[in-house]
């Protein structure tokens, strides 16, 4: 890498050209290296679609128990909101909070440092390549899936343009979350019921476990307060057509207040956090 | 390189009976410097303990959410269903404390070349690769799993007799070594696809499915969920055990599977290692 800034010439247009240029670059090597490991991320897939599929097979079968509906949903219907699920679910991954453990203790976080961009730019663009990769992989599973388990969509073209948006709302707003959540790790190493806390809020309160019709009332009312359905539940229900229009465009304005608000508290966080820290080594 | 032959100088006749207990005492010894390495590290037993209760509120919270839907669940009631959500606690339990984290182990070796340090011992490298490592904190959840399988079981109407729960104990053992065998299967796999970083992805997130019974899968996936990755067989053929479903033939299955199972894994093992080229070449 040479010694130049990402930002080539002034003003503006200079600035959002050096910004599209780190992004992209990020995202092409990203997919360069993951498209290798091929094997590794059909594990991981694998993996990861067997837990929609449970709740689905769970969910369809107390629905056709109840002669055919269960919280305003039918067998298709889950079948629908499970399928996308998967899709949701690769767009939400970020990089998980354990990484910094291994950031911190290994030094990596020097190297880090020295680069004239905020690392959590790095992070997001070289995730959003690998999503590149796994989308590729994920197109023949959840063809499968749709062969299996019959979902019925009714699509608007209105909900495929909210879709596109809020799935991206969803990554962005999550990298800013697992990211404060990795940042613990400054002031404690015993990160791990700190992250357990908030995975299972996130399993019960997102619509990752269940769609959020299907929780009681008070826990829906909770959910109402936290940012966990505007990165799981919203934006499956976006697609598969079971919002109107003034919830789809009230979701993509949650998403943007939250990212608001978690990237600033990111922000402040972030300059703590580098002040905790002192390099090892080399 | 090959594995050298162990035991030199020993009959025959004494061979045998040696070559079966060695492998129980390196367990036993393996055991304790584990045991003894991790009692340094007493709060994570704390930690532990936090970790299984979510868990454990998690799964009691969906077991709730379901059943607050419906009042049967595929012919399985809710303390059936408890019953099934204790073994698989258990049994999570035990992979978590001593098949997977030899077999993280074993990966790391292969792919850094340090497995040369087992296969120059002068012991089986199967049995060498297999009792090494040891998580005793998480034994915490084979606890947690068998209190939750005690409260499931005095909920049931049936009650369990002195021969129900033998037969069960055994159900346990054979599932356990097929779970072991499929770890250690696709892990030798490492032998050929040198980076199975997601390994432990895979089979966690397919493990979830023995949370219910595979009897409410659809076809293709209980069979995948009985042979492929033997859940079925690890979890819902003890939970069957225990309310009264088991048949005679499911039992026979279970135990030749096992035998063929760990036949299979011990011949790809020898065939994967033959593979390895060790870290100088």
């Amino acid at each position: 890498m040479t010694t130049t800034a990402p930002t080539i010439g002034r003003g503006p247009l200079a600035s959002i050209r050096g910004w599209f240029g780190l992004y992209t670059t990020q995202m092409r090597i990203a997919i360069l290296s993951q498209i290798q490991y091929r094997v590794s991320n059909y594990f991981y897939m694998i993996g990861m679609v067997t837990e929609p599929v449970i709740y689905l097979v769970v969910w369809s079968t107390v629905a056709r128990q109840q002669g055919g509906e269960v919280g305003g949903f039918t067998p298709g219907e889950f079948a629908a909101y499970y399928i996308v699920w998967t899709l949701v679910r690769n767009m939400n991954i970020a990089l998980t909070p354990w990484a910094w453990e291994e950031r911190v203790r290994g030094g990596e976080l020097g190297g880090m440092l020295l680069k004239p961009v905020h690392p959590i730019h790095l992070d997001l663009a070289g995730l959003a390549g690998w999503k590149a990769v796994v989308i590729l992989l994920w197109l023949p599973i959840a063809a499968f899936l749709s062969l299996i388990f019959q979902p019925t969509y009714s699509i608007d073209p209105i909900d495929v343009v909210v879709f596109l948006v809020a799935i991206w709302g969803a990554y962005v707003l999550r990298s800013m979350f697992l990211w404060l959540l990795g940042l613990v790790t400054f002031w404690t190493t015993r990160v791990g019921p700190v992250f357990d806390i908030f995975f299972t809020a996130e399993l019960l309160l997102s619509g990752r476990l269940v769609p959020m019709s299907l929780m009681p009332d008070w826990a829906q009312r909770v959910a109402d307060f936290l940012p966990f359905q505007w990165t799981f539940g919203f934006p499956i229900e976006a697609l598969i057509g079971r919002l109107p229009a003034d919830q789809l465009l009230g979701g993509l304005a949650m998403q943007l207040l939250w990212i608001a608000i978690s990237a600033s508290i990111v922000a402040v966080s972030w300059r703590l956090a580098v002040m905790r820290f002192s390099a090892v080594g080399g | 390189m090959t594995a050298p032959r162990p035991a030199p100088g020993a009959t025959p006749t004494t061979a045998l009976g040696r070559d079966l207990l060695r492998p129980l005492k390196l367990f036993a010894l393996f055991f304790r410097i584990g045991a003894l390495n991790e009692l340094q590290y007493r709060a994570n037993l704390a930690v532990q303990l936090f970790q299984s209760g979510i868990a454990l509120a998690t799964g009691l919270a969906v077991l709730g959410l379901v059943f607050g839907q419906t009042t049967n669940l595929g012919g399985w009631t809710q303390s059936e269903l408890l019953a099934v959500m204790g073994v698989h606690i258990l049994m999570g339990g035990l992979i978590q404390t001593a098949i997977q984290p030899n077999m993280e182990r074993l990966m790391t070796d292969v792919r850094q070349g340090t497995l040369d340090f087992i296969l120059t011992k002068p012991e089986d490298a199967q049995v060498m690769i297999s009792v090494r490592e040891f998580r005793i904190w998480q034994a915490v959840d084979i606890i947690v799993g068998a209190i939750v399988l005690a409260i499931a079981v005095a909920q049931l109407d049936t009650g369990l007799g002195l021969g129900a729960a033998l037969i069960f104990a055994g159900t346990l053992i054979l599932g356990a070594v097929m779970i072991y065998c499929v770890w250690l299967l696709l892990t030798t796999a490492a032998f050929w696809i040198v980076r199975m970083d997601e390994l432990h992805e895979l089979f966690e997130g397919i493990y979830q499915s023995g949370r219910w019974p595979v009897t409410i899968y659809p076809g293709w996936l209980r069979i995948s969920l009985t042979f492929l990755v033997p859940i079925a067989f690890a979890v819902t053929v003890p939970a069957e055990a225990l309310t009264s479903r088991l048949t005679i033939d499911t039992l026979a299955l279970a135990a030749a599977f096992a035998v063929g199972l760990f036949l299979v894994t011990r011949w790809f093992w020898r065939i994967g290692l033959r593979n390895y080229s060790g870290a100088s070449s």
